[in-house]
């Protein structure tokens, strides 16, 4: 069972009571009626679905019922760390250096060694 | 037109009327019909609801506080389940107050089922994902959580005894749910 740790219940509770809430940190246009097609685009339908370290919104949906903060490594699955709603983006220094590093080694791939998609 | 005699009236049947269920370690009995209110208020609002309900709203996550019949149970940070055995006048008592809130009476759409006996945790984990061992979860505290597929508010009265809230409408497969667990109960028991 993958337990989640909830900001407000201050406690980890199984993932059976969360459910996800989509990219975190996006912010509302300051005047939304004054924007642009294009910026409207980008702020309401695109997001990042990055692989890796990514921000997410959490709901203690069957809990205190509260949307929170997480960080999440989308490939390994694990919650990197859990803050309330009304913070800003933390900081997590050692995974993102981790995340950089990988990221300058070569990774063989099939397409690269063996396949013709190149 | 026949006479209407006091026979003739409707009468109220409780969601778990005529259940009954348990097993050696476990009794499972429907709660008797309670007054219950759903309550949202800020933080600082607290105070003065507390005043007017006669009982300290508690601040803590999953604690409940119980003053004569009458209980609070945190949900969330904004919010609590207030529930009355003898009484009623939540409602009124909220109004009383004075301050910005959001009460609803939930009187209707809850029900309870009282989980007894040294088998009453095991019993209630057998679809409850929640650590209710002592430390963790000691006789007060109290969590919104999940039983089987339903959600329901969980209370632990005493060591060895739970109120399991839940919706009138779920009553039926919370409380065979329960009797399940309860018979699972007694075999590793």
């Amino acid at each position: 069972m993958l337990l989640i740790h909830c900001p407000y219940c201050e406690e980890d509770r199984s993932e059976l009571e969360f459910r996800w809430g989509g990219e975190a940190h996006i912010a509302r246009p300051e005047n939304i009626a004054a924007i642009s097609d294009e910026e409207f685009t980008e702020f309401f339908f695109l997001r990042n679905n990055e692989k890796g370290l990514t921000y997410e919104r959490w709901r203690h949906i069957h809990g205190c019922g509260r949307f929170f903060n997480a960080a999440r490594d989308t490939v390994s699955d694990k919650f990197l760390l859990t803050y309330k709603a009304d913070l800003p983006k933390q900081p997590i220094a050692a995974v993102e250096e981790a995340l950089a590093a990988a990221q300058d080694k070569v990774v063989e791939t099939w397409e690269q060694t063996e396949g013709d998609a190149r | 037109m026949a006479e209407l005699g006091s026979h003739h009236l409707a009468t109220r049947t409780l969601p778990l009327a005529g259940h009954h269920g348990g097993s050696s370690v476990v009794r499972l009995e429907a709660a008797p019909p309670a007054a219950r209110l759903s309550l949202r208020a800020r933080a600082e609002d607290v105070a003065a609801l507390s005043a007017s309900l006669g009982i300290s709203l508690p601040v803590k996550p999953k604690t409940s506080v119980c003053v004569n019949g009458r209980t609070a149970l945190w949900l969330g940070p904004d919010e609590w389940l207030v529930i009355d055995e003898d009484h009623g006048g939540l409602l009124q008592a909220a109004t009383d107050s004075g301050v910005l809130h959001s009460a609803t009476d939930v009187s209707h759409r809850n029900t309870a089922i009282l989980v007894s006996g040294p088998g009453a945790a095991a019993a209630i984990n057998g679809g409850c994902p929640q650590d209710l061992s002592l430390a963790v979860f000691p006789v007060g505290a109290c969590s919104r959580t999940l039983f089987g597929k339903v959600e329901i508010v969980l209370l632990r009265t005493a060591e060895d005894a739970f109120r399991v809230e839940v919706w009138r409408s779920f009553s039926d497969y919370a409380f065979g749910l329960l009797a399940a667990g309860a018979q699972d109960a007694a075999l590793s028991a």
